[in-house]
């Protein structure tokens, strides 16, 4: 390898003798990473080291072929026994060129860490966790107050949103979307098809069918199944998107030129959303009640003009402006959710994936919590 | 594989992004045990030839013999055998952020070699006590600075006594100190370990005080146009841009 001594590949030996107060350490063979290392606290285990009243450590490297950083730990082994025992290390034995290398790592000054902070209480975790809790409701609705400022911002001030934003966010959330929303919107129109079968067939009233595809779709299920998937989707791409640019600090790119992030990068997302959702809701309930439409034909043979008409006569167009509305608070939602847990987010690459995690839970935990409130307030108001 | 094979041998290489010629026409051979630096103005290739020779891209044209060997190996063994000869610090450290400093360094070490833990904890630490990291084993990437984080790179990079060392742009965001240690380290693995070291740079104090020889590629003929010590190329520049590259002039031609 490096060495030039070197004839014959011998592994790495090491031996002790005493000479006078010296404790000499001889060196020989060859030293690679690759091989096995002699280890001097295994040879002082061994009792080879030499007699009391020692008081120097030398070394005896005539028979050393050549040398990688394994000779260099074994030093650093040498080194520390020394102090540990209060021997003087004389190195004038050794090659040369160790001399400088062990220097060079002894330049530096050890990094001395605190110790570490004791557990804390159950109480003061318990307080701790409180707090964190209450100071990420704040941030939120920091959060969408800066958005909503920034919207109002829209009409009172030099524009400075990015269209072209808006409108990538208009087509990922549109023509990008249509297949896996037809696919779920197709599926769960024949799902409630089918509860519907089964259990209303039994009271004899299979008919109404197109009752229970009509409101659940329009009411529920349209709305929903398609914010969950733009959660998964959307959402998910908005936190990765700006968690990638926080750690790049393009965010912070923003900040120092005085310009707001929340304009130029959040306003166009959200506002994308805000303006798709409603139009994918939509195209989920014609799709839906055509799923719906399929079983009650294959399995009730409902011609589609009686299970049409039996939905038209039940369901209002109050029941489809509730799932419309509900997929556009949806969106909302995911949007804030998104981009804020990506603006939050560390500045790593694993931030990035935590992020895009946080938004999802995040977004979807809301649209699900906020359907509820929604269908209690419709109750109420009897909508 | 004699002593005289040299290092690295470029012939012929032509470099491409898509259709885009970035270099053509490069031949150098570097030796073993030399230094040996790729200058150029910002955009010249340096960054990608070094893609070139660690194996990360492949030449459109020409070949890159490491050892005398193509690095398009087929044979896994083969090719783990080359890569685990050689070393590569990256602009921005690429420090694997999951793993700790100590981690990032031991792993080569576990691919590599039969130590045991012990040995390739003590290995750990003494070569991130070369860089100047001693007592940061613990320490995530994100937890320090950015030329710590290099410094760290680094020590990954040598965790193996690499024979060949390839570095891009060692001393980019390091303080002077930091950077004239890194020159220290990098003049002291040559010299007790033979390593080949191959560094992208436009750092003038460097390249005079490391390289043996220095390649200069030329953003506007898209092409080596100088090749020698670095000393030499100032007093005797064989072209314009080469004298205003090493003199630090804004000077004549452009």
């Amino acid at each position: 390898m490096h060495g030039t001594e070197a004839s014959v590949m011998d592994a790495a030996h090491v031996a002790l003798r005493t000479e006078g107060d010296s404790l000499v350490v001889v060196i020989g063979g060859e030293w690679s990473l690759e091989q096995t290392q002699p280890r001097l606290d295994a040879l002082v285990d061994s009792g080879e080291i030499g007699a009391a009243g020692v008081r120097r450590m030398t070394f005896d490297a005539t028979g050393i072929g050549s040398w990688d950083s394994s000779l260099l730990t074994f030093l650093v082994q040498c080194q520390r026994y020394c102090e540990k025992h209060g021997l003087e290390c004389d190195r004038t034995g050794l090659p040369e060129r160790t001399e400088r290398l062990l220097a060079l790592a002894a330049a530096v000054p050890d990094n001395v860490q605190p110790d570490p902070r004791p557990r804390a209480s159950f109480v003061a975790r318990l307080g701790t966790a409180a707090l964190g809790g209450w100071r990420s409701v704040l941030t939120t609705m920091t959060f969408v107050g800066e958005v909503a400022l920034s919207f109002a911002g829209l009409f009172t001030r030099r524009n400075h949103m990015r269209w072209r934003q808006f409108w990538v966010v208009v087509q990922i959330n549109s023509s990008g979307a249509l297949p896996i929303v037809t696919l779920i919107a197709l599926l769960i129109g024949v799902i409630i098809a089918f509860l519907g079968v089964v259990v209303l067939e039994r009271f004899g009233a299979g008919y109404y069918v197109s009752y229970l595809v009509g409101f659940g779709m329009l009411r529920e299920m349209a709305a929903l199944m398609t914010g969950i998937i733009i959660a998964g989707r959307t959402g998910a791409a908005f936190a990765a998107e700006l968690g990638t640019m926080k750690v790049t600090e393009e965010i912070d790119a923003y900040t120092t030129l005085g310009v707001s992030p929340i304009d130029h990068l959040v306003l166009p997302r959200i506002l994308g959303l805000f303006l798709m959702m409603p139009l994918l809701t939509l195209y989920a309930d014609f799709v839906g009640i055509a799923g719906g439409m399929l079983v009650s034909r294959a399995l009730l043979e409902l011609s589609y003009t009686q299970f049409l008409n039996g939905l038209l006569a039940a369901v209002t167009i109050s029941d489809a402006l509730l799932g419309l509305l509900k997929g556009t608070i949806f969106g909302l939602i995911v949007g804030v959710a998104g981009c804020m847990k990506g603006l939050q987010g560390g500045s790593d690459a694993s931030a990035v994936g935590r992020a895009a995690t946080a938004a999802v839970v995040l977004g979807i935990t809301l649209i699900i919590a906020a359907n509820a409130v929604i269908d209690w307030l419709a109750a109420l108001l009897n909508i | 594989m004699s002593d005289e094979t040299p290092a690295i041998e470029v012939r012929d290489l032509t470099m491409r992004y898509g259709d885009r010629i970035i270099m053509q026409d490069i031949n150098f051979t570097v030796a073993r045990g030399e230094v040996f630096v790729l200058m150029g103005g910002s955009g010249s290739g340096k960054s990608t030839l070094l893609k070139h020779l660690i194996g990360l891209k492949s030449p459109a044209q020409g070949s890159i013999l490491f050892e005398g060997e193509a690095f398009d190996i087929t044979d896994d063994a083969a090719r783990s055998r080359v890569l685990r000869r050689i070393g590569v610090l990256y602009q921005n450290g690429a420090l694997w952020s999951g793993l700790t400093l100590a981690e990032n360094v031991a792993l080569p070490l576990e691919e590599f070699t039969e130590l045991d833990a012990r040995a390739i904890a003590e290995t750990v630490s003494f070569k991130l006590a070369l860089v100047g990291l001693r007592g940061f084993e613990e320490f995530y990437p994100s937890a320090i600075s950015g030329g710590m984080r290099k410094r760290a790179a680094l020590a990954r990079a040598i965790a193996l006594d690499p024979d060949v060392l390839f570095f891009d742009e060692p001393s980019s965001g390091l303080d002077p100190i930091s950077a004239s240690r890194l020159d220290d380290l990098i003049l002291e693995l040559k010299a007790s370990f033979g390593t080949t070291i191959v560094i992208v740079t436009h750092d003038l104090d460097s390249i005079f005080r490391v390289a043996d020889r220095a390649l200069f590629l030329d953003i506007d003929t898209k092409t080596a146009t100088a090749l020698g010590p670095p000393a030499e190329l100032r007093d005797h520049p064989p072209n314009p841009q080469v004298h205003q590259f090493l003199t630090r002039s804004s000077e004549g031609a452009s």
